[in-house]
């Protein structure tokens, strides 16, 4: 039943086009006007009117006392009243804790509030925490009115609406005459001494109780509906209200009666133009349904029609039974829906009420615990995801839907602990669970998004410290360092906590953190994050942007097996994300290559960083051990050449290509020993270490160690991309002290080959249609001789030059270029140039020395060969040369002394 | 009051664009923002730019002229943090009266100056008063609902030595903005009420909230109607929305204000909606389009810019402004 069916008849004012009508706000408006239906305000949150409320209050089951607030909404309460008028409780504190809780609580709080005191300081604290439009219950003129003013101008301050009570400084207002003195006395004060909206003024005229058996009361109802009639006509657009139930007081444990008496008394009072009630919805009778004899004595003691009315109702009262008991009106269908559904829809509705029970279900359906969060939940904080999202959730809304995710996990742990303890977690699982700090960044106040992660990453059994919202950057990087978490995550929603966490990358790199860095939060993404972020910290970075995610991101860095890899993938696909998005970004900018050399990359240039090599000069290795390059091959790029793509040795489990890959693998490793044991293929090397210094900015010059005189000049290319602000535009050149230091710098180049004998073998497999074997074999050199440019690399590094001495790396560690120093090579992204190969070759004598000659598009043969530089200053890396405008190109032809044309032609992948 | 009231009854009023967005042009360092005064601060003051009015003033009287030639009548203060809760982060509450005073004077000397040379186009000064970082109905700790960061008189306290110091370097307007909790902005009406009693004055109030979420409601979960309601108690020149949104997004939520209110309707959208980076790429252009349809349905009587902004972007609002009418102040109420 809802009241206006029990209410049929509404207050009929003419329509007026300048009328006021009172308007509330909670998170939702509420407008009031003549045409809007009687408007009930839910009771039940008031220590005098209801004992469970008091106790729950008193135990301080606020979780408890909050549903009583939700089932009235819920039951159609437009208004709230909260009132905390108990000596037995500090009143103001509970207001305030209470109406704090209520705020938290978007299903209830988007009706507006009514604060119920009968103390101002009550009334004031309660007014200083909700932000809507309430309604101050009450005050009068009891105390005079002074203070009836001052009370009236703080409420119209503070935003809010008022009750009038019927009270002076004589008493209560108890008959028709002194209820319209005393409205018209406050209105008048109100409107015209404090400018009080009139609007915003609903009297309470008292309502007492009727058929007490005082003669003195059995006007109390009639005169309450004639007061009221003459305040709606008199005191223009004022409210009237009252407590309703106080009507049938006499009545009580007689609810048929009393349900009765309530609606005949709104009837005629709402006729009258009362529009808003004190009522328990649930405590009403429909008029129409109410039993005829039992309407006609009811009336009789309401409109006192009868001197005897009063004793036949009561009379009559004895033959009616309660026989009403349906109580709760909550929709409660939904709870034949199935798991899921009832489990998602309490996540998306933000009901606990359920939740433990639901759980437990699932828990009992599932093979662990741990599958009720990962499964049941997630699916439903899916949806909440996607409503949020998609706008069809607010803020407020999402975070009791993380509080009930909350309140199921809680209930789900002591599972997983005693599951743990079952099956204990191999020493891998345990050591996978790490500390995880979680912030959002300083000048940023959201984190249902951070704590949703949270809450799922603790369920997942990882510790995590969370340092709330607006945190700096000091504070993260300090706590970090403090808890020696495993794991930072970082999260923000406004567009400046962007800047924020490019900020906080920056110092983790500057103070040399290792530790991953999450990024999430509505306004991030992977663009902003391979483009901005990534690029500052060298370690891992990663954008996840929902919770379900988070678990198998944190998963895969903090597992031990597989960390490396998903690091050095990630580093890379970010690198790729980064490189593909800046290339179709349309307002890509060029710098004029002199632009682009004022930007170079800056070394602070000393000595003492700087190794002299133990040999200088070429030097010139025959017929190496094969047997040594064995362990450094880098198996990756074998299997990619075959087309199957994995990382090594992880590809030999593949779920697809693993079979296959394990088969090659077998393949190929029993022919590498026929190849090492007949020494079919030959490894040669030759490698040269001078005196060089950087000249003109790109130029590089090569001195003889003798005579220090230049023997050759290398010609480096530099970026050209516009960077961001505090990036450099790289050229190899920047690596090498500029000769203006006057610090004597060295360089290295080189050449391998594993090739001679490749072509004898691939000719014999293919004279036998063998084409397999004939791949392989070429495969099968191809990594020889990588290997042998790691092996060299390594003995220059720690031997021949020597300024790595103590270096001690494993082969995984090589692959990953962990060492000092690079080798970029001719043609590859960093000197895409391969002109340089001639200079190379010209210096070391390559062809004369070991014979690898060089193609007339400059490709080397055998084709198991590698060449390249060595530069050794730890400032020292990789990078892409990416696109060279016209500008570079003339500059470059001209320092080459070549054609224009020529320069275009080998530059013309890089040309933008 | 009766001058700015009557003004926007005749012509829609242009408020400036982004202080940030123009600052950052300045590529300010932290040396920059400390100055002489501030040399060696215990924290770094960098991003801090309202202390720029104590450190580099000729730059913010540069904006406000730029601002000013471009062709807007109301400028606002520097002064988005200038409260004792926001300045905490640097540890400058102590200087919160006279970054107010001197960032209010700064501007009004400029409006003055402008005014001079063409007295036709009186301009103005509108003292901003922005959020805080703290919010009062939303506790920061989702563990403990009933938690607060901050309370109504510590926000009241601090606005109302905020405005005090803004009226003092001769604001013409207080303006209430970038309101994501309406009880924040609920304490600044509050102090600004107790203003207006204890020195017997009336002074003009613009308020302005911002819609963050999808679902169209402020932060703290309000719709835009009900957040009219719970700050139409006290009088005020116009309210309005800005920040967030662009210009376009913006709309609905203006639509529901003009509408409902006899008070002036305000907006200053963002150049857009930021794109992957966080940066505002509308153009002037553009952005003067998507204004020209508030004019169009009548909607506004001041309008200007939010992040992303520039004397362009205003300039060209400005000229879009100029061929159209303000709302009438009486319209027709929804209800």
């Amino acid at each position: 039943m809802n009241l206006s069916t029990a209410i049929e008849h509404k207050h009929n004012t003419e329509t007026d086009s300048n009328f006021r009508p009172l308007k509330l706000s909670g998170l939702e408006p509420l407008v009031i006007t003549p045409e809007s239906n009687f408007v009930n305000v839910g009771e039940r949150t008031n220590v005098a009117g209801s004992r469970k409320f008091l106790r729950l209050i008193k135990e301080e089951k606020f979780d408890e006392a909050l549903a009583i607030a939700r089932d009235q909404v819920e039951g159609g309460a437009q208004i709230i009243d909260i009132n905390m008028d108990d000596g037995l409780i500090d009143g103001k504190e509970a207001m305030v804790n209470f109406l704090n809780l209520i705020v938290s609580e978007p299903d209830i709080s988007r009706v507006p509030i009514m604060i119920d005191s009968s103390k101002w300081e009550i009334i004031e604290a309660g007014l200083q925490v909700v932000q809507g439009k309430c309604v101050v219950n009450s005050i009068s003129l009891k105390e005079g009115e002074e203070e009836f003013l001052l009370h009236a101008k703080k409420i119209k301050r503070y935003g809010a609406a008022v009750i009038v009570m019927a009270f002076d400084e004589v008493g209560q207002a108890d008959n028709y005459d002194r209820r319209i003195e005393i409205a018209q006395r406050s209105y008048d004060l109100l409107v015209k001494k404090v400018n009080f909206p009139p609007e915003d003024i609903i009297f309470d005229l008292n309502i007492f109780p009727v058929a007490t058996g005082m003669d003195e009361h059995r006007k109390n109802a009639i005169d309450f509906i004639e007061a009221t009639r003459w305040v709606k006509e008199n005191l223009p657009y004022v409210s009237v209200s009252g407590g309703v139930s106080n009507i049938s007081f006499s009545f009580r444990g007689n609810n048929t009666v009393r349900e009765a008496m309530h609606s005949v008394f709104l009837y005629h009072a709402i006729q009258a133009g009362m529009n808003i009630g004190i009522v328990n919805p649930t405590m009403l009778q429909v008029y129409d349904d109410i039993p005829k004899d039992l309407l006609e004595h009811v009336e009789d003691v309401m409109l006192d029609r009868r001197d005897d009315s009063t004793e036949r109702l009561l009379e009559f009262a004895e033959t009616v039974k309660n026989n009403k008991s349906e109580k709760n009106k909550v929709d409660l269908s939904w709870r034949e829906e199935a798991l899921q559904d009832r489990i998602t829809r309490a996540l998306v509705k933000g009901i606990d009420t359920y939740i433990l029970e639901d759980v437990e279900e699932a828990r009992q359906q599932s093979e662990k615990p741990i599958q009720v969060i990962e499964g049941h939940l997630m699916t439903g904080m899916n949806v909440v995801g996607d409503l949020f999202g998609s706008g069809k959730m607010f803020l407020p809304q999402v975070v009791k839907s993380a509080r009930v995710m909350k309140k199921a996990v809680a209930y789900l742990l002591p599972y997983i602990e005693e599951e743990k303890l079952k099956n204990p977690p191999s020493e891998d699982e345990k050591s996978g669970a790490g500390k995880i700090l979680m912030a959002t960044v300083k000048g940023d106040v959201h984190d249902i998004g951070k704590n949703i992660v949270s809450v799922v990453l603790a369920c997942n059994n990882y510790e995590i410290i969370d340092l709330g919202v607006m945190v700096p950057p000091e504070k993260i990087i300090a706590e970090a360092k403090d808890q020696q978490v495993d794991i930072i995550g970082l999260s923000g929603l406004i567009t400046p906590s962007l800047d924020e966490m490019v900020f906080l990358a920056k110092e983790m790199q500057r103070q040399d953190f290792e530790v991953p860095l999450l990024i999430g939060g509505a306004t991030t993404s992977k663009a902003h994050t391979a483009v901005k972020i990534d690029a500052e910290y060298q370690h891992a970075v990663v954008h996840v942007n929902d919770a379900s995610r988070a678990v198998t991101v944190v998963g895969n860095l903090l597992q031990k097996e597989t960390a490396t890899k998903y690091k050095t993938d990630l580093k890379l696909d970010y690198a790729e994300f980064r490189e593909k998005f800046l290339s179709r970004t349309k307002k890509k900018e060029y710098l004029t290559i002199a632009e682009a050399r004022e930007n170079k990359f800056q070394i602070d240039w000393k000595a003492e960083d700087i190794i002299q090599p133990h040999q200088l000069g070429v030097q010139v290795i025959e017929d190496f051990e094969l047997n040594k390059l064995k362990e450094f091959i880098d198996w990756t790029p074998f299997f990619r050449s075959w087309d199957l793509h994995g990382k090594f040795p992880e590809i030999l489990e593949d779920e697809v290509v693993g079979q296959q890959a394990t088969n090659l693998f077998e393949d190929a490793e029993k022919m590498l020993t026929e190849i090492i044991q007949q020494q079919q293929l030959k490894a040669k090397a030759v490698f040269g270490l001078f005196p060089a210094n950087t000249v003109e900015d790109d130029d590089i010059s090569v001195q003889d160690p003798e005579t220090s005189a230049e023997i050759i000049r290398f010609r480096t290319l530099r970026q050209q991309l516009k960077k961001y602000k505090g990036k450099p535009n790289f050229a190899l050149a920047d690596f090498i002290a500029p000769k203006e230091t006057e610090i004597q710098d060295y360089i290295g180049c080189f050449c391998v080959t594993t090739g001679f004998g490749t072509q004898e073998l691939a000719n014999e497999f293919e004279k036998n249609l063998d084409d397999y074997n004939s791949i392989m074999v070429k495969a099968l050199a191809d990594r020889l001789a990588e290997a042998f440019a790691e092996y060299l690399h390594w003995q220059v590094r720690t031997q021949n030059w020597g300024y790595a001495k103590d270096e001690n790396l494993s082969n995984a560690e090589l692959i990953k270029e962990s060492y000092k120093g690079i080798r970029p090579a001719p043609g590859y992204p960093a000197c895409p140039d391969h002109l340089e190969k001639l200079s190379i070759w010209k210096l070391l004598s390559v062809e004369e020395n070991i014979g690898v000659k060089l193609t007339e598009s400059l490709a080397m043969w055998p084709a198991a060969s590698v060449s390249g530089y060595y530069f050794a200053h730890p400032e020292a890396r990789y990078f892409g040369l990416g696109k060279v405008k016209p500008d570079q190109v003339e500059d470059f032809a001209k320092r080459k002394g070549i054609t224009y044309q020529e320069a275009e032609k080998w530059l013309s992948p890089n040309l933008a | 009051m009766s001058k700015l009231k009557e003004l926007l009854t005749q012509k829609i009023l242009v408020l400036d664009g982004a202080m940030g967005t123009m600052l950052q042009r300045y590529q300010f360092s932290e040396e920059d923002f400390q100055g002489e005064r501030f040399k060696n601060w215990e924290i770094p003051v960098k991003g801090n730019n309202d202390l720029l009015s104590l450190t580099q003033p000729k730059a913010i009287a540069e904006v406000h002229k730029k601002y000013f030639e471009a062709g807007a009548d109301i400028v606002e203060t520097n002064t988005f943090s200038g409260t004792t809760i926001a300045m905490a982060d640097y540890k400058m509450e102590h200087l919160v009266d006279e970054l107010n005073y001197e960032s209010a004077r700064i501007a009004k000397e400029v409006a003055q100056k402008v005014t001079l040379e063409n007295p036709e186009k009186p301009r103005f000064v509108a003292g901003a008063m922005g959020p805080t970082n703290k919010t009062a109905s939303i506790s920061p700790d989702v563990n403990n609902p009933g938690f607060r960061a901050i309370s109504f008189d510590e926000l009241r306290i601090a606005y109302k030595q905020q405005a005090l110091a803004l009226l003092k370097g001769g604001v013409d307007i207080l303006l209430v903005e970038t309101v994501f909790d309406t009880l924040n902005a609920k304490a600044a009406l509050f102090a600004i009420e107790e203003i207006k009693e204890e020195q017997q004055i009336d002074i003009p109030v613009m308020l302005s909230g911002t819609i963050t979420d999808a679902s169209g409601r402020t932060l703290s979960g309000q719709t835009a109607e009900a957040f009219l309601i719970s700050v139409s108690h006290i009088p005020l020149l116009s309210v309005g929305f800005n920040c967030a949104l662009g210009a376009k997004q913006l709309t609905p939520h203006l639509e529901v204000l003009a509408n409902r209110t006899s008070a002036g309707v305000s907006a200053y959208p963002n150049a857009g909606l930021p794109n992957a980076f966080g940066e505002y790429d509308e153009t002037p252009k553009e952005m003067a389009s998507q204004i020209e349809e508030y004019l169009q349905k009548n909607l506004v009587n001041i309008i200007g810019g939010c992040c992303g902004t520039t004397p362009e972007h205003i300039k060209a609002i400005a000229n879009v402004a100029a061929k159209y009418s303000p709302r009438k102040l009486e319209a027709p109420q929804l209800i």
